[in-house]
């Protein structure tokens, strides 16, 4: 293959065949991408959960992983916090003309592995290229679907009164890793993204403590945003204690610099558990045995709302004992001039 | 400075300590202290400092985020610029989401095609400019003295670089001559002031010192963690109680009483003082700081023949008593209605540290 990605690679033609053939199955290989059909046949049965991701992540390669296991962690998380266990991905691939072949090698190898370590399958998949400056480098879909192993499912509607809040670690971590790269800052402290698949620890928490009301992964938008989700899905409040919350010294150290709420910075690797208090040190002991979730902690409560019909929303109990709004961003978070 | 003593500057039982001798202080009567700079704003909001203050406490946000004084007649400005397409405007974010006249921003400008750059700090801009020798690179220069060195320095070093296709459009304002104008006004209704903790690195505590002389209000020079806020209110209250007005400096890990002279001097070499427009309050007396005759080749206002010139504030909107402290933020008839984060009519909603922004985010009731 050429050192760089060409128009003809997305033609259809024998330069498609090779890069499908030398790059794609050898490192997705499975009994059913190698059928080389135009689609997958598979067997499900039962409730079935779908999700679907589009990755544009820049820089493509960051401290942790890069937009390949990204792709992979992204969709396979979507799909377990449907209270289902990921069993299957399709890709589709949208490619810059002139992007390196090297790059694209080490993107498709580091999917291949994550898919691996998921447990799940690549079973079909797309790929086009476009001229030069009409993408850039690489955009990456990813669609799932896997079996939904509770009966209700966890949702974002079904947070109530006395149920406990649990994030599984520390937070910020990924969204401080990209703005960092892509501003080229070097912190004393690497700051690593906690990119990662969580399904296991979530199929070990369902088969466990099936009740679990909520589950949710903080990604875009952060922490707060997906709770100001749950709230208003909810219609209760969710409130918060700030010193239970984790964030690492190196990740708030950075946001302060930069002006940035590391509450407001996407995660990757982490997930919200919300379930009856009852159950919260069971989930607790459960989610430490994960190598994922041994920051797992208690860090918050959900409440009524004030007045029945009230919209929900995020209080915070601030350290010092005062409480305040948490509140969704109008967009992102832009850095500050003082 | 280590991490372990800045944790002590938001220790809950020292913080409780500073509270109680707070409380003990204050006689039932009202203190309206206004803290100038944003910074300290959206402090007191988010350490939940503003919902344990004792109630007597009357707090007042003023003039000090530069986003939110920057005056509509200058947000036309730069926005007019970026649809120059010779132009590659190079800004902090802030700025993206401030609406001009026309409910315009930059935001929706790069949305038309505009080119617009977000940088974390001025020199960025040099960059975009050496590699993008074919278009005209202009800095945003929209802050306080904290800023405006940075930006002076960047203008030396393109000189020294020979770099010919970067500009900068200088609406630097100069914090002093803003809180002595509110001093002035006899309108304002102010007890004492936190004065800001980054500006006042630069011109230390000096240019304040009148507020006592001649004002008869008392002033801190603050940092931004809870104890040192408590600490300077404690400080406004005792001095109120005891008719001793004085300024002083009570950020002494960071600021020198007589502030950098080195940055000063920076300022000096590339600036000269002029009149400037705030928003809401009107033309200040030497606050503005223009780009000085020898660096004339990287001035965008010379450039682009850029004036500015006062215009009809924008209809309903009460940012200028806002950040006069005459008005508190969720008493505006279009606070949280019309004005919302989404929709902002007036540059208090627009940016993180503007006052009508914290009171929409953190305020609980």
């Amino acid at each position: 293959m050429s050192e760089k990605v060409l128009l003809d690679y997305g033609s259809g033609g024998k330069a498609s065949q090779r890069l499908i053939g030398e790059l794609f199955l050898k490192n997705f290989d499975n009994p059913e991408l190698r059928r080389m059909n135009d689609g997958a046949v598979l067997n499900v049965s039962g409730k079935i959960a779908v999700s679907t991701d589009t990755f544009t992540v820049d820089p493509i390669f960051f401290p942790g992983g890069d937009i390949g296991s990204l792709a992979v962690h992204g969709t396979v998380n979507d799909v377990a916090m449907m209270g289902a266990v990921p069993r299957y991905l399709t890709c589709g691939f949208l490619l810059e003309e002139g992007l390196p072949m090297d790059d694209l090698t080490r993107i498709v190898e580091s999917m291949g592995a994550a898919a691996r370590a998921a447990g799940v399958w690549i079973v079909t998949g797309d790929t086009k290229v476009v001229p030069k400056g009409a993408a850039d480098k690489i955009f990456i879909n990813t669609t799932g679907i896997g079996d939904v192993i509770v009966d209700p499912a966890p949702a974002g509607d079904r947070a109530a009164p006395g149920d406990a809040i649990i994030i599984t670690g520390t937070l910020g971590d990924h969204g401080l890793a990209i703005l960092s790269t892509r501003q080229g800052l070097a912190f004393e402290t690497p700051v690593l993204s906690d990119c990662a698949s969580l399904n296991h620890a979530i199929e070990s928490l369902l088969r466990g403590l099936p009740d679990v009301h909520v589950l949710r992964d903080p990604t875009r938008g952060g922490l707060a945003t997906t709770l100001n989700e749950i709230a208003l899905a909810s219609g209760v409040v969710c409130e918060l204690v700030e010193d239970e919350i984790p964030v690492r010294p190196e990740v708030r150290g950075g946001c302060s610099l930069l002006g940035l709420d590391p509450l407001y910075l996407a995660n990757e690797g982490k997930f919200l558990c919300i379930l009856p208090e009852a159950q919260a040190d069971a989930a607790l002991k459960l989610l430490h045995a994960n190598p994922l979730c041994t920051g797992a902690k208690r860090i918050g409560t959900v409440e009524a709302v004030d007045k029945p019909g009230a919209p929900g929303r995020v209080l915070l109990k601030t350290g010092l004992g005062g409480k305040r709004l948490l509140g969704m961003l109008e967009g992102e978070q832009l850095p500050r001039i003082c | 400075m280590s991490l372990d003593i800045l944790d002590q500057f938001h220790d809950p039982g020292l913080c409780k300590s500073v509270l109680e001798r707070l409380r003990a202080t204050l006689d039932g009567h009202p203190l309206r202290f206004m803290e100038v700079c944003g910074t300290h704003t959206v402090a007191i909001f988010r350490s939940g400092l503003r919902s344990i203050l004792p109630k007597e406490i009357v707090h007042l946000t003023g003039p000090g985020c530069p986003v939110c004084v920057t005056h509509e007649s200058e947000v036309n400005a730069f926005l007019d610029l970026a649809e120059n397409p010779k132009v590659i405007l190079a800004t902090f974010g802030d700025l993206m989401r401030v609406p001009g006249s026309k409910g315009r921003s930059l935001k929706i400008a790069q949305a038309d095609g505009a080119r617009v750059s977000v940088v974390y700090s001025p020199p960025d801009a040099l960059k975009i400019a050496a590699d993008n020798p074919d278009s005209m690179v202009v800095f945003l220069g929209v802050g306080f003295e904290t800023t405006a060195p940075a930006v002076a320095a960047t203008m030396h070093m393109a000189k020294a670089q020979g770099i010919t296709n970067f500009r900068v459009l200088s609406f630097h304002k100069y914090v002093p001559p803003a809180v002595a104008a509110l001093l002035a006004d006899p309108e304002t209704d102010i007890d004492g002031f936190i004065l800001p903790g980054h500006a006042s690195v630069i011109t230390g505590v000096g240019p304040y010192l009148a507020a006592a002389s001649s004002y008869g209000k008392s002033a801190a020079v603050a940092g931004f963690e809870p104890l040192d806020i408590l600490q300077a209110l404690l400080f406004l209250a005792e001095r109120k109680r005891d008719g001793r007005p004085e300024v002083v400096n009570l950020y002494r890990r960071v600021v020198r009483d007589e502030g950098n002279a080195k940055a000063r001097a920076m300022l000096e070499a590339t600036f000269t003082t002029v009149d400037a427009l705030w928003r809401g309050i009107g033309s200040i007396p030497g606050s503005g700081l223009e780009i000085n005759d020898e660096f004339a080749a990287f001035d965008a206002k010379r450039e682009f023949g850029i004036t500015i010139t006062e215009c009809p504030p924008l209809p309903g909107c009460k940012c200028g008593d806002v950040l006069k402290g005459k008005l508190v933020p969720n008493m505006c008839p279009l606070f949280g209605k019309a004005c919302t984060p989404a929709k902002p009519v007036g540059p208090c909603m627009v940016s993180t540290e503007g006052s009508c922004a914290a009171y929409f985010k953190y305020q609980v009731d």
